[in-house]
């Protein structure tokens, strides 16, 4: 947890609290009845003073330059005050204000402050109000260069796109970003998305995706997001998750090259389930080798996972004799 | 009845660390960092343990102390939550009744009494007197009065306008808004779902789509994302989930994939939970992850699958906590190097609960003092006390009354 930053100009030590300010005069501050002593914060004078004149200014309706003047001292002091932005976007609206202004504004606020649901919320509104999304993409990456997990840059990423159907260019900046860090999953993720709102997963793509991710894995085995990623390709395949040869071939490979990654060992387990319940005479993936290779994950290679790959052997034998697991579900 | 753990060898967790694999990214250097410091802590508590056998304890009055001090008077840091004071009464009264503590009367009237200003007129509750209605702070207010368990904090609720605050927040497509005029996620169906439930004012006719919508946010990796698209994340995991609970539809989820996910976010060498894959480790995901491991267990007893023990490694989870998330001076964190705060606490606390009990056995690592309170899974308050509340409400006729 860190203080909100405020602005240069506002740790001036010139800064002028609004009680002292004439042009405010006309107007008398409210304080907030803390009398319980609840969660009672110890506010500095100059938040408790600019909060005093926002809870006037609130009751009073007054939507004015001033009051727009307020709203940006009171986000600055907590950026997460959604009544705020909320009151200042109802003044931007009154005043007609110009939005591209406000969008700078917002801009070197989310810089400041990358990880605030109210400052992206902000920033979408006024995009969809000018619908124009074209610095949207340099203003995420910007962002994205600083931190390329931040959550609610990605998820303003999707929605600018998804909306405005500007998808042109997404899967080599991914490419860009797996290259700088193939363990980035914000990047996989974006990749899924990009492909399910553009091509689809057609035969030729999940082709070209298998290639592409068996290729990052051979790079880092140990790679949790990508082989979610290849989980996440296999669900489009008619076929199911054991008869891609490509994705079979490569993972026997790697097994029999001694890589007891547990990921490579999970999903030949499933491998061997979904066969195993097909009833296919495909001979390498059966119900021992299952069982085999759940022990050998509770045993030896993913023991923080014991009692999940207990639960699995006892489930897969359950399975196998016949009993209702997994049938038609009833509510929860 | 009480067992009692043993702590992984430091042998076990020497095996256990991350692989490099020689390309070093980010991702790989912070998380090599992180293990190196709780490293530092696992093997200071092996040292300690050989003088001090009842090693590690949980620094009960510490966090008592920490937490009645901070539901009066939070200091000048706390500015920037300024609209998240209701949610501050419930993470420190939730910490306070998981470590066996009772609040006074007097205490719990003034609770009740803050919270009724932070009550909008037209429904729903805000961060902070004269805050607009707000889909998480109306969960948080509805839970701390819940947890005071009066008649006195019931009756602050106005249910008959959170109903229509809940009305007015829904969109078309079954997901809600979190305040009028604000950003739409899964935190908001969730929210809306957990108070409706608990002040029984839940209708089919308030959650039209919200199913359909919540079951679109489970991602190709299993989890669930904030909203449909996004990466799966634990936070967002647990609201989908136990949303769907509430509307009792959890078999619409694909579980297989949804535990597979969950399971893997346990980190190998930490023992806590990440929130989302190749992330660190954090202390409050013990409970948005680890808490999500009951309601999965129902939707496998419904299967006539019920797992014989908990599908993950509790006392590893009971070690993360213990040794690397408490500030000796009371309150606990993310991880060792974090400031202390409430939300951790209220989170990690919650997660040690999860991680000791498991269908009315405890497991507990360290002394038997060690032991916290239970958990109701779907809204994480003390069982007893949802019960409470929901008999009060369902015998309670749904009448408006004047908001002060």
């Amino acid at each position: 947890m860190k203080m909100s930053d405020s602005s240069d100009e506002e740790q001036d030590v010139n800064y002028v609290l609004f009680k002292d300010r004439p042009d405010w005069k006309d107007i008398r501050p409210i304080e907030q009845d803390d009398d319980d002593e609840i969660v009672a914060i110890h506010y500095t004078d100059k938040f408790k003073d600019v909060h005093n004149y926002l809870r006037a200014l609130l009751k009073k309706g007054e939507k004015s330059e001033r009051a727009l003047e307020l709203t940006r001292v009171a986000a600055s002091e907590n950026p997460a005050n959604y009544t705020v932005w909320q009151f200042r976007r109802d003044i931007l609206k009154t005043l007609n204000k110009d939005l591209h202004e406000e969008l700078d504004y917002i801009e070197k606020f989310i810089l400041k402050q990358s990880k605030n649901y109210q400052v992206w919320h902000h920033r979408k509104l006024l995009v969809d109000w000018l619908k124009d999304p074209s610095k949207e993409n340099y203003f995420t990456t910007l962002i994205l260069n600083k931190d390329a997990k931040n959550y609610h840059a990605w998820q303003h990423r999707q929605w600018y796109m998804k909306t405005f159907q500007v998808f042109d260019g997404e899967l080599d900046y991914v490419d860009s970003l797996l290259n700088d860090d193939v363990r980035n999953n914000s990047a996989w993720n974006q990749r899924y998305f990009v492909i399910n709102n553009t091509t689809g997963f057609t035969e030729e793509v999940l082709k070209r995706e298998i290639d592409y991710t068996l290729s990052k894995i051979k790079e880092v085995v140990e790679n949790e997001s990508a082989w979610n990623y290849l989980r996440g390709l296999l669900l489009h395949d008619k076929e199911g998750l054991s008869k891609n040869k490509t994705v079979t071939n490569f993972c026997e490979e790697l097994y029999s090259s001694n890589s007891q990654s547990p990921f490579v060992l999970s999903l030949i387990v499933d491998m061997c389930c979904e066969q195993v319940q097909e009833g296919s005479g495909d001979s390498i993936y059966t119900l021992e080798r299952a069982l085999q290779l759940c022990s050998d994950l509770e045993l030896k290679y993913d023991k923080i996972r014991a009692n999940y790959w207990k639960h699995m052997a006892d489930t897969i034998k359950r399975k196998a004799s016949g009993e209702n697991v997994e049938e038609e579900p009833t509510t929860s | 009845m009480a067992k009692s753990l043993n702590l992984r060898s430091i042998e076990e967790l020497r095996t256990s660390t991350f692989k490099i694999e020689g390309v070093p990214t980010v991702t790989s250097e912070e998380q090599c960092d992180t293990e190196e410091i709780v490293a530092k802590k696992y093997e200071d508590l092996h040292k300690n343990l050989l003088v001090n056998k009842n090693l590690p304890v949980l620094l009960r009055k510490q966090h008592i102390d920490y937490l009645l001090q901070n539901l009066h008077f939070l200091p000048t840091s706390y500015q920037f939550l300024d609209a998240s004071r209701s949610w501050m009464c419930y993470w420190i009264l939730h910490a306070l009744t998981l470590l066996g503590t009772d609040i006074n009367e007097g205490t719990k009237s003034k609770v009740s009494s803050f919270l009724k200003k932070c009550q909008h007129p037209d429904g729903g509750f805000g961060g902070g007197p004269g805050q607009l209605s707000h889909l998480a702070p109306t969960y948080a207010a509805v839970n701390a009065l819940v947890l005071l368990g009066n008649e006195e904090a019931y009756n602050v609720i106005d249910r008959c306008k959170l109903k229509k605050f809940l009305t007015r927040m829904h969109q078309p497509d079954g997901s809600f808004t979190m305040h009028e005029g604000g950003e739409v996620d899964i935190r908001g169906a969730y929210c809306a779902l957990s108070v409706a439930s608990l002040t029984d004012i839940l209708s089919k006719e308030t959650f039209i789509n919200t199913p359909e919508w919540l079951v679109t946010c489970q991602t190709y990796e299993g989890g669930f994302a904030g909203c449909p698209g996004m990466e799966a994340h634990g936070g967002y995991s647990f609201c989908g989930l136990a949303a769907l609970f509430i509307l009792q539809k959890g078999h619409l989820i694909d579980y297989n994939a949804f535990l597979r996910w969950l399971v893997n976010r346990q980190m190998r060498f930490e023992g806590g939970f990440q929130g989302r894959t190749n992330k660190l480790v954090d202390g409050c995901y013990s409970f948005w992850q680890g808490g999500a491991f009951s309601l999965i267990y129902s939707l496998l007893a419904n299967e006539n699958n019920p797992p014989s023990h908990q599908l993950f490694d509790e006392r590893a989870l009971q070690e993360y906590l213990l040794i690397c998330c408490q500030n000796i001076h009371g309150g606990l964190i993310d991880k060792p190097g974090k400031p202390r705060d409430v939300y951790h606490t209220c989170y990690t606390l919650s997660g040690l609960s999860v991680a000791q009990h498991f269908k009315n056995e405890s497991y507990i690592l360290g002394p038997l003092q060690n032991k916290v309170g239970f958990i109701h899974p779907l809204y994480n308050i003390r069982p007893d006390l949802v019960k409470k509340a929901i008999l009060f409400f369902n015998n309670s006729k749904l009448i408006s009354s004047n908001v002060s």
